[in-house]
């Protein structure tokens, strides 16, 4: 797996256009960015005062934010488990998976030159990672809060305060998210058209650059 | 792929953390508010100010935020008394007015501290329409059409009991119960009736809204609904 071994004969044109997400993914990314910004606009507008009295429609603005908030994991599950989900599901896999470079990368904020990363950097990963899970946390104690009756006061109480909690770190981090998003307008393109550029991929993404230039490989897969 | 399956670990603490804190969150809140609180004094971003510590959650029982104007508000007092009567938003505030600053702690765990509070003793309002003996109870009405709620006669002569009309020294807005809510202060928020409409003597205690899902019709903070928070 030594980066050094990659014969020359592979190199690609600065200009030549690797893909980064296939069809499913972008749909994937943009249908649930959607969803997650209805839900913590709407969320915001139950939770603060101020916003509840200018946009009143309190029962419109509930039911708006409780279905989008069920419909992100079901339009995961559908980009994810049918044959059409292959790219995701191994991405899922790179974010899972971190190396060694992924972990100083991290120690080190991405200042380490020496740090040579795969598709992902290891703040994506972490990102994706917690999102995923503060997703199923806020489906499961949002439920709780709408459909209380079976539950125990301390349950409702419990959840009311993970979801309140929750709420504030998602909002960090989708924040985060577009602020490096918009820092980087290249990458930005890529989830929208799917491809980046060969210089973009041996700068930023060596490892991610050699594996799909290695040959035969599908370059999304 | 090699590597460590760091992604996984992280995930499945995220569901941790969330299960830990359902569980556990309603005894881990007031802790946690002070844990944080140097933090969010030595803030500088002014992002602690979004932080879900000592904020007012908006409930409603029916779909919509109810409203209605100072002009078009009215008071009833009535059921067993001597006296019936409907008080204008203007009446009300024309009575010997009671100010405190006291607590707001809710049974689902949140409290904000020190909420200045002015309204009229209930117990006057009682005294001016004369309560029959046989009276025993207080019922509430809300102008929302649903909400009600009930104290006993001597909860509801408490002297830390009033029909509310300001708050943090302005009038009491739509989301927190304005023009006129109720203020037990001694008790959970879900006894302090928003959008206050009637008040009813009774010969006994109709339970409230929240108490046919379980909650306790007697709501004492920190003796009442399995909680052990501070009195107020």
């Amino acid at each position: 797996m030594a980066a050094t071994t990659t014969p020359p004969e592979a190199e690609l044109p600065p200009d030549a256009q690797i893909t980064r997400f296939d069809r499913v993914e972008r749909i994937a990314h943009w249908v649930n960015a959607s969803l997650f910004g209805i839900v913590m606009l709407t969320g915001s507008i139950l939770y603060i005062g101020e916003l509840s009295i200018l946009v009143g429609n309190r029962e419109i603005v509930r039911t708006i934010h409780v279905y989008c908030g069920l419909a992100i994991p079901v339009a995961f599950l559908v980009a994810y488990f049918p044959r059409w989900g292959k790219a995701l599901r191994r991405d899922f896999s790179r974010i899972n998976r971190w190396t060694k470079d992924d972990k100083r990368w991290l120690r080190t904020l991405g200042r380490d030159k020496d740090v040579r990363l795969g598709k992902f950097n290891s703040g994506q990963k972490l990102n994706a990672a917690f999102v995923v899970g503060a997703a199923l946390v806020m489906v499961a104690t949002g439920s709780i809060m709408k459909w209380f009756e079976p539950f125990p006061v301390d349950i409702r109480t419990g959840s009311t305060f993970v979801h309140d909690w929750f709420a504030f770190f998602i909002w960090m981090s989708v924040l985060g998210h577009i602020w490096f998003a918009f820092k980087d307008p290249e990458a930005l393109r890529a989830m929208w058209r799917g491809a980046i550029s060969a210089r973009w991929a041996r700068g930023n993404r060596p490892r991610w650059y050699e594996e799909t230039t290695r040959g035969g490989e599908d370059p999304a897969a | 792929m090699d590597g460590t399956p760091v992604g996984r670990r992280v995930f499945l603490g995220v569901l941790g953390v969330g299960a830990v804190g359902i569980l556990w969150g309603a005894k881990a809140q007031d802790w946690l508010e002070r844990a944080v609180a140097p933090l969010v004094a030595k803030d500088g971003t002014g992002l602690s100010a979004f932080l879900p510590i000592g904020r007012f959650r908006i409930y409603t029982v029916t779909g919509e935020l109810p409203s209605k104007s100072k002009a078009e508000y009215r008071l009833q007092v009535g059921g067993l008394v001597d006296t019936p009567y409907t008080l204008t938003y203007a009446e009300l505030r024309a009575l010997p007015p009671t100010k405190m600053t006291k607590d707001f702690q809710c049974v689902t765990g949140w409290r904000v501290h020190d909420v200045k509070w002015q309204g009229v003793l209930l117990s006057d309002l009682l005294d001016r329409a004369g309560v029959q003996g046989n009276a025993k109870a207080i019922r509430f009405k809300s102008f929302d059409g649903t909400y009600t709620e009930s104290l006993t006669l001597s909860q509801a002569r408490r002297k830390d009991v009033i029909v509310a009309y300001q708050m943090e020294g302005g009038d009491i807005s739509d989301e927190h119960g304005g023009p006129v809510r109720l203020y037990v202060a001694p008790m959970y928020g879900y006894k302090s009736c928003k959008w206050l409409d009637a008040i009813d003597l009774t010969d006994q205690v109709e339970p409230g809204y929240w108490e046919h899902y379980g909650y306790d019709v007697d709501a004492w903070v920190g003796k009442s609904n399995g909680r052990d928070d501070n009195a107020t």
